[in-house]
């Protein structure tokens, strides 16, 4: 089944490799010192790289933001079914047990639906919040001129940057519990070859 | 134009540090200070300062040649004005002018070979006194002779250079407002290192340009407007209160983690006088953040624990998640 098209693939693979070297760069950044600089990309090199790969990432977001509006991928990250929760739940049990006793997935891929409810969830939170914020945050931290002051008492930019710090570790989260829930197709390399090829291949 | 836009901030941040303090000739004072200084301090030399500054507290002066026997009005030469407020805040306030300035000059009009005077150093009233001790004068001017500045000291270089006497406020141990330190401190060095009328009474050098000069600094204003130059052009000290050892350009620290790192130097130099205390609320360098705030150095060992403990937990899972699909797979077969 054709289910990711040109475009999602495309924005996929960038925003993939962006979020890697942003996670790389982040760390080093955060937790170079003097005595562990060769293990970690340098703290200049990593401002550099850091500072390169979000503006991309920003604008393959904002390629994402307006392609969901302008196609019919932006269908997918629509809920607000009354029975949101439940199948959320059903969802659940049939990854920690419903699966190992070899039960039917119980909201298989179709052309109508690409996710599953925990699935989507799951990308909602991570691109319609996470990404937004680390997004905001990161511009206040790139540009401290703009970055207020205080908030409360308190630097704006400790604020900023605990935001910042705080969703990238969320998204690095999503990342690889994304990366694993992708061994979980037909075949372990099947989902990953999907968004390559373009093609879903059945359970 | 990221680039544009952080030069016209840089360049609107440089003008405005132009117009605080230079700590050799122009003023430095908040509203208040100026206040609480000109009320507050009264010198018991003020008659005797008075018959200075009459003439050199303003940019004009009078008095009456007595060959024309007419009153005659002139410009005071700049580098002889001396604002009565500032030198009144400064750190010699209590100071008649001749105590290190001729009696002589009590007489007007002052003697030609006045101008050959011998000036004071610091070292000359601060060296070898109990008093000062805790401030290791000595070893100032033993840093100051391996700086760089102190080559220059043919060509005029002198402690004045820096800290001009008339006007001259420790700000670093006493200010609670670590940005106009900040501001106060830079614009010593802005004095002559952005000021080409200053510098090149020093250097055959043509230009200056410190933005092009720190054009491999990201965030220039950001920096600019919280570290002193200091930070990075001088080789730290631990027991003097502020390093003197200028060094050449070359030797300037250029390693990011220098300052963005655990063991920041910055502990060792702009927060040396602040709260001994290395972490606040979880913050290695907690100090710091009363101030500002700094990437690699602000680090919160509490958030860092959090997110290993949220890590290991999230692999745990996924591990024992491979094993059940192991054993399935297995029973399957």
């Amino acid at each position: 089944m054709y289910l990711y098209s040109k475009w999602i693939r495309v924005w996929h693979l960038i925003n993939a490799a962006m979020f890697l070297i942003l996670i790389v760069t982040g760390i080093s950044m955060q937790y170079t010192d003097k005595e562990n600089a060769s293990y970690v990309v340098g703290f200049t090199k990593a401002v550099k790289w850091h500072n390169f790969a979000a503006i991309i990432l920003v604008l393959n977001y904002i390629i994402f933001v307006t392609g969901n509006l302008l196609t019919n991928n932006g269908r997918y990250y629509r809920t607000g079914r009354k029975d949101f929760l439940s199948n959320l739940t059903k969802q659940f049990n049939y990854y920690s047990r419903g699966m190992f006793k070899g039960e039917k997935h119980p909201f298989p891929v179709t052309e109508e639906r690409k996710f599953n409810p925990l699935q989507k969830l799951t990308y909602i939170l991570a691109m319609y919040v996470a990404f937004p914020l680390l997004i905001i945050s990161g511009i206040g931290l790139l540009l401290p001129e703009i970055t207020i002051k205080t908030f409360f008492g308190i630097s704006g930019l400790i604020l900023t940057d605990i935001l910042h710090i705080t969703m990238g570790f969320f998204l690095s989260i999503f990342m690889v519990i994304h990366i694993y829930t992708c061994t979980l197709g037909a075949k372990p390399t099947s989902l990953f070859w999907g968004m390559i090829s373009g093609y879903h291949r059945e359970e | 134009m990221k680039l544009f836009i952080f030069r016209i901030i840089i360049l609107l941040n440089l003008i405005n540090l132009l117009s605080l303090p230079t700590a050799g000739s122009t003023r430095f004072n908040t509203d208040n200070e100026k206040v609480k200084d000109t009320i507050s301090f009264v010198s018991r030399f003020d008659a005797d300062n008075n018959r200075c500054f009459k003439c050199h507290g303003q940019e004009k002066y009078e008095y009456t040649n007595e060959t024309l026997g007419k009153q005659v009005t002139a410009m005071m030469c700049s580098e002889r004005i001396i604002h009565k407020n500032e030198f009144y805040s400064s750190n010699h306030r209590s100071f008649s002018c001749t105590d290190c300035h001729s009696e002589k000059y009590v007489k007007f009009p002052h003697s030609g070979e006045l101008r050959m005077e011998q000036k004071y150093i610091c070292i000359d009233c601060h060296g070898g006194d109990e008093k000062f001790a805790k401030y290791h004068f000595e070893e100032i001017e033993a840093e100051y002779q391996k700086s760089t500045h102190f080559k220059m000291e043919g060509e005029g270089f002198s402690c004045w250079k820096c800290h001009n006497p008339h006007t001259y406020k420790i700000s670093v141990r006493n200010s609670k407002n670590l940005k106009e330190t900040i501001a106060y401190d830079n614009a010593i060095c802005l004095n002559c290192h952005s000021n080409f009328s200053h510098f090149q009474l020093l250097t055959e050098r043509k230009e200056i340009n410190i933005i092009q000069k720190h054009d491999w600094l990201p965030n220039q204003t950001s920096h600019f407007a919280n570290v002193r130059c200091i930070e990075c052009h001088t080789q730290i000290n631990n027991n003097i209160p502020v390093s003197h050892l200028i060094q050449p350009k070359d030797q300037a620290v250029k390693l990011c983690n220098e300052c963005h790192s655990k063991n920041s130097i910055l502990m060792a130099s702009l927060y040396k006088f602040e709260s001994k205390e290395q972490r606040r609320y979880g913050f290695f360098n907690g100090i710091i953040l009363n101030a500002s705030y700094v990437i690699g150095a602000n680090r919160n060992e509490y958030l860092n624990l959090l997110s290993l403990i949220i890590f290991v937990c999230v692999i745990a899972i996924i591990v024992i998640h491979i094993i059940f699909r192991i054993r399935k797979n297995n029973k399957t077969y």
